[in-house]
């Protein structure tokens, strides 16, 4: 058995909308596996994309822990949850989030200009990443000069760059068209199963979910299997 | 670690149809700032480069103008034998009694009549404005009716070509050349020999002395002899302080410039602040995809400051730019205590430039002050959910 990558327990989060209480996660608990391909299933609204916000270190639990290689994440403050996301996370959003004015280059690069590496490794590291998603060629070109496909594959590389322990994704086939969907789910399954790095991504497409390593499955905020 | 300035640069360019409002705002704000300042450094430019600092000048006491200065023959030959007089290697004294007359000339292309001022100037007169040069035709030659006028005036009045001629009252005046007093106050005279102009008008009197003293020490004593004596009724002081008090016209247009543009400044602001809150409120995703990425709250505040103050600055370059369209560019007042054409140049000078820029970016960094606090403040999970 692999080591354990990311440790939850007794993870709550409660949204206060107006006079009612949403519980968006009810005491979870769970273990994932480092080098896994986790599939976070589950209907809209039960809690997913908190789950997985939480994990990453953008979004805080009302109570609970969340160990991600031994550190309790929901104990950090801001700044060093911002070190934290950039050194040890790589995220992969629905709608690609790419900075618009920057090339597929710049903004694999963005990440890096966050460490202290110089601009000759920074450029080694962008290339290697833009190669493993097979953009090499279009290194020079803006998000709107790709298709989604492209676009999706570039915020992959974004994701990489860094080297990071911990892959996240939030339906990141969402707003793909089928075959792009299947190239993305190829890409975030090599990464897993060739690169060792552990990639936790939500869907409700269980053909999604079949490129995954296991499946689990949230309903109204509760872990069902 | 701060975003590229790439990032800052290419967002304030890309969504040009939105800012080019806002830019052309500024544009106009300090347009209007540096074109009412130059101005108002043209008029000072006018007089202020007249004068030489060694000169004593003298009128009557209590005249707000030289033209309206009327100085008795006999104080004449009072003054002209005082020891304090610097000599001529021929002996003579150093002084220049002249006398200036207004008359009133049609302008040209029928645009109505002006008040001209004529100074009828000795040969000692024009040795001590060594900044008053012949720039077309001759000078005047003593006992004859001939002027030589302002190339600029000549411009701007009709019959002051060389070899045309203008009558004022009986007196007929033939233009003989053109004189330039390189940005000085002679920019706005005709000259002419001083016997003939108070033969022509018939002034018994003089208006002015013109004087160049032996020293320094010796013209400070010649102002306080000659204020001291109340014989004389007269006012001397040194000529560049005489012509620095005349430039009073300038700060009603300075303080216009200052007034519209802090007024003006304000509406500025607001566009900036439009604009900018606009661009980040349709960027609020954008900016929280940046935070989780990891970059901090100051790097997002630095790249909005510095993307609202790189619009501001491209208005400032623009208005710069309207501005010095108008460089050099010759225009004419009324003057204040004479009612004659002061004619002056627009002078837009680096300086001016430079406080527009620094005006623009001010404008600039004020506006997208409250947007950029507003875009950083969001929690990372706010704007990461914002469509
Ligand atoms: N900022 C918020 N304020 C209030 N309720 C929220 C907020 N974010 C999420 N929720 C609620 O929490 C629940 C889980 O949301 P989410 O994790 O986004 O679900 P999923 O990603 O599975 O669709 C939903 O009921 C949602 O309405
Ligand atoms: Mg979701």
């Amino acid at each position: 058995m692999a080591e354990t990558i990311v440790k939850i327990r007794e993870l709550t989060k409660l949204y206060a909308q107006g006079e009612i209480q949403v519980t968006a996660l009810d005491r979870i608990a769970l273990d994932i596996a480092a080098g896994e391909f986790l599939a976070l299933m589950g209907p809209s609204g039960s809690g997913k994309s908190t789950l997985l916000h939480i994990i990453a270190g953008v979004d805080r639990p009302t109570s609970g822990e969340c160990l991600v290689q031994g550190v309790d994440v929901t104990k950090l403050n801001e700044s060093e949850l911002a070190d934290w996301r950039n050194q040890n996370v790589g995220f992969v959003f629905q709608t690609f989030n790419l900075i618009p004015v920057l090339t597929a280059f710049e903004n694999v690069e963005l990440p890096l200009l966050l460490t202290q590496l110089g601009r000759a490794q920074r450029r080694k590291q962008v290339e290697a990443a833009l190669d493993l998603v097979g953009l090499a060629d279009r290194m020079h070109h803006l998000p709107k000069q790709l298709s989604g496909g492209q676009e999706q594959r570039v915020a992959i590389a974004r994701a990489l760059v860094t080297d990071p322990k911990l892959v996240v994704a939030d339906e990141p086939t969402g707003n793909l068209d089928s075959h792009s969907a299947h190239e993305v789910l190829g890409i975030l399954q090599s990464l897993s199963q060739q690169a060792g790095k552990t990639v936790i991504m939500v869907t409700h497409d269980p053909k999604a979910a079949a490129f995954g390593s296991r499946s689990i499955h949230l309903e109204k905020g509760e872990l069902t299997r | 670690m701060a975003l590229p300035i790439r990032y800052s640069l290419r967002n304030a360019l890309v969504r040009w149809r939105s800012t080019i409002a806002t830019v052309l705002g500024i544009a106009l704000v300090v347009f209007v700032f540096v074109l009412l300042q130059s101005l108002a450094a043209g008029i000072e430019k006018s007089s202020g480069n007249t004068g030489d600092p060694r000169n004593i000048m003298i009128v009557r006491k209590g005249s707000t103008a030289e033209s309206a200065s009327m100085i008795g023959r006999q104080n004449f030959q009072d003054i002209r034998y005082f020891p304090e007089i610097a000599l001529t290697a021929k002996g003579e004294p150093i002084i220049s009694a002249d006398v200036l007359v207004l008359v009133n000339l049609p302008r040209r292309n029928h645009g109505g009549e002006a008040n001209v001022l004529l100074r009828g100037v000795t040969p000692r007169g024009m040795e001590l404005r060594p900044q008053v040069n012949l720039v077309a035709g001759r000078w005047f030659e003593p006992g004859k009716r001939e002027v030589v006028v302002s190339a600029k005036l000549a411009k701007r009045f009709a019959n002051f070509d060389v070899g045309q001629s203008f009558k004022s009252g009986n007196a007929t005046l033939t233009v003989v050349g053109w004189l330039e007093g390189g940005g000085s106050a002679f920019d706005s005279e005709c000259w002419l020999d001083a016997d003939e102009c108070r033969s022509l008008f018939e002034r018994d009197m003089y208006s002015s002395f013109l004087i160049h003293p032996v020293d320094e020490a010796a013209g400070e004593k010649l102002i306080a002899r000659i204020e001291g004596d109340r014989r004389f009724k007269l006012k001397a002081e040194k000529e560049v302080e005489y012509y620095r008090k005349q430039t009073m016209t300038a700060a009603p247009i300075k303080w216009l410039g200052n007034f519209l543009a802090v007024t003006m400044s304000i509406g500025a602001v607001f566009a900036a602040m439009n604009t900018m809150y606009a661009a980040v409120g349709s960027r609020t995703r954008e900016i929280g995809t940046l935070r989780v990425l990891g970059f901090r709250r100051r790097a997002v505040i630095v790249a909005l400051l510095l993307e609202g103050g790189f619009l501001a600055l491209l208005g400032g370059v623009l208005g710069c730019a309207f501005a010095f369209y108008w460089n050099g560019y010759t225009t004419a007042t009324m003057g204040m205590e004479t009612f004659s054409e002061i004619v002056f140049e627009f002078s837009v000078t680096p300086k001016l430039v430079l406080e527009g820029l620094i005006f623009a970016v001010t404008v600039g960094l004020i506006g997208t002050l409250l947007p950029a606090l507003r875009a950083a403040r969001l929690p990372v999970i706010a704007a990461l959910k914002s469509l």
